[in-house]
């Protein structure tokens, strides 16, 4: 049966996958690559480097169905492929509280990756945990936040791709060539201009929360270019957690795969080079960054049961700030639930350099392999939740019934300490 | 009381498959992740059409929208048959063709995605009934109303 309305060029070796000369398991995968690449116009496939599968977070049989017939078929990766985070924290079983389905689904679901030969990342932020693929090379990277990081931070090459697509790119090592694979889909055909607002505003990292709803807003799908934002990605780990939040924001508000910080990102040393003809130009203001802020809150009360950090997982250097910021202050309030979302790979790292007993010592605690707002983690009494995460502002209340806050990360500790909802205003005049 | 004549709409195959059943029609796109429940249910609060069911019925849409987990909310509600009966798209969404490829592989069940052309998008409307015939050896899929 055939279907697109035009054929994929495969080369023989790609032909005799199709066909079934290297087993089952790649003859599947290379029928769901194939069948993708005839429907989105794709001429040919290339190889890739490496893979992160989203597929670790279950939402039905069909999931687990699909990754446990590759395993069954002997299907394995061909390219190094990272996880993404499961429906438990495998680490500290007792932390996720969910019905018996979604924990015995949800460990055959992570299981069935690691049969795959998938590694046991169990992180949204692969890129923090070791995965760091080379500037210009071509992956297939899922999980939105990932994808936009992976192509506008380190200036590697994934479409956006999704469950499944994931997996069947990682076993055959071939994706469509589609998308921001090609030079000229990666061009900028709009342009965000925030030369006029004082840069004071972007020294919080929430603002870069802020600044990922209005990328997301404005961009939808499509590559902008952001001018006129302060940043060095050589400043040990800052700028890439601000690009990091704002790009995983922007990619929840929008849809948004690639975005160009000029003079910060590696395919951005100026506008010009990576502008396209005719590109649509939007003058930004600070009302514009404070309305967007606003978005990210939907109470103004000042009551607060719990704080979440780590939407995508946690960095070392995040953890190192974090550390500094609570310096020998008070410990958080009782009734105050403080989590951080991470990576066992960074948990263990910070640990060794005793950013990570600053945490706990204060009260706080640890969630690796999963998140705080995909999965039961949250004591069912919480209603209001402070965070500094873009992302997590933007899911948790659909996600988990509970009330935001957006706020700095000091702002989210010194209200962790005083048990209610402290804001500094003046950071955002 | 006239005869009424039956018009086929010509468009492009995403997915093969054949359906028959009633039109919901979208006005703008809808996310199955966060989107849509596991009964077919549009439960984005934002969304023209929220608590519109598209069970059973053949999805009209401009568009896909949001997380790329929405293949596999996809291939579940095929799977459980709480999905639609096909999905016709202004601009074929890759997502949920990855969706419609793996139900096809692993439960022999093939959704119909078919891509029209504004023009051929513009003659549907909610609550019609169409047939859907997305299996040829032409690559054409036919739309009848």
């Amino acid at each position: 049966m055939s279907s697109g309305s035009h054929s994929v060029t495969l080369t023989t070796e790609e032909q005799a996958m199709l066909d079934g000369a290297d087993g089952p398991a790649i003859a599947m995968c290379m029928r769901i690559i194939v069948g993708v690449a005839r429907a989105n116009g794709a001429e040919k496939l290339i190889e890739i480097e490496s893979a992160h599968a989203d597929g670790t977070l279950y939402h039905g049989e069909a999931g687990l169905d699909f990754t446990e017939k590759l395993v069954a078929l002997g299907g394995k990766v061909k390219v190094k492929t990272t996880t993404n985070v499961g429906s438990l924290d495998l680490l500290h079983p007792d932390l996720v509280h969910g019905d018996e389905t979604l924990m015995s689904h949800g460990r055959r679901l992570m299981d069935a990756h690691i049969a795959l030969g998938c590694e046991p990342t169990w992180s949204c932020a692969p890129y923090q945990a070791g995965h760091r693929p080379a500037f210009g090379s071509h992956v297939a990277w899922a999980e939105s936040n990932a994808i936009a990081f992976v192509n506008s931070v380190l200036g590697a090459r994934s479409d956006r791709y999704g469950d499944f697509l994931d997996l069947s790119a990682a076993v055959t090592g071939r994706v469509p060539f589609g998308g921001l694979h090609h030079d000229e889909a990666r061009k900028a055909v709009l342009v965000l201009d925030f030369s006029e607002i004082d840069s004071k505003v972007f020294s919080e990292d929430a603002a870069w929360a802020a600044l990922g709803v209005l990328l997301g807003n404005r961009a939808g799908t499509r590559v902008a270019a952001m001018v006129g934002l302060p940043g060095d990605l050589s400043d040990g780990g800052v700028t890439e957690d601000r690009l990091k939040g704002m790009g995983a924001t922007s990619a929840s508000a929008g849809g948004v795969g690639l975005f160009h910080v000029v003079g910060v990102t590696p395919e951005a040393p100026t506008l010009e080079v990576i502008v396209a003809p005719n590109a649509e130009y939007l003058k930004m203001t600070a009302t514009d960054v404070r309305e967007a802020r606003d978005s990210l809150s939907t109470t103004s009360s000042d009551k607060l049961d719990a704080v979440s950090l780590g939407t995508p997982h946690f960095s070392v250097d995040e953890f190192r700030a974090l550390s500094e910021v609570i310096g020998d202050g008070p410990k958080f309030a009782d009734q105050i639930d403080f989590y951080i979302s991470t990576s066992r790979d960074v948990m263990a790292r910070s640990k060794e350099l005793g950013y990570l007993d600053v945490f706990l010592n204060n009260g706080g605690r640890v969630v690796t392999d999963t998140c705080t707002y995909v999965t039961p983690v949250l004591n069912r009494n919480v209603r209001n939740v402070m965070t500094n995460s873009g992302k997590w502002a933007w899911y948790a209340p659909g996600n988990l019934g509970i009330d935001t806050v957006l706020g700095s990360l000091s702002e989210c500790v010194a209200s962790a300490r005083a048990g209610k909802v402290v804001r500094d205003e003046s950071l955002w005049a | 009381m006239g005869i009424k004549m039956a018009t086929v709409l010509s468009g492009k195959v995403s997915h093969p498959g054949t359906a028959d059943g009633e039109v919901l029609l979208l006005t703008e796109p809808v996310s199955f992740w966060g989107g849509v429940d596991h009964h077919g249910e549009i439960i984005d609060v934002h969304h023209a059409q929220h608590k519109a069911k598209m069970t059973n019925k053949v999805l009209v849409m401009p568009s896909g929208r949001g997380s790329s987990s929405a293949t596999a909310v996809l291939a579940e509600l095929i799977r459980t048959g709480d999905g639609p009966l096909a999905i016709v798209m202004l601009q074929c969404d890759t997502i949920l063709v990855i969706g419609a490829l793996v139900s096809a592989e692993i439960y022999g069940i093939s959704l119909p995605i078919v891509e029209l052309e504004q023009a051929e998008y513009d003659q549907l409307s909610d609550g019609m009934h169409v047939t859907v015939d997305a299996i040829s050896d032409h690559d054409i899929a036919t739309i009848t109303i």
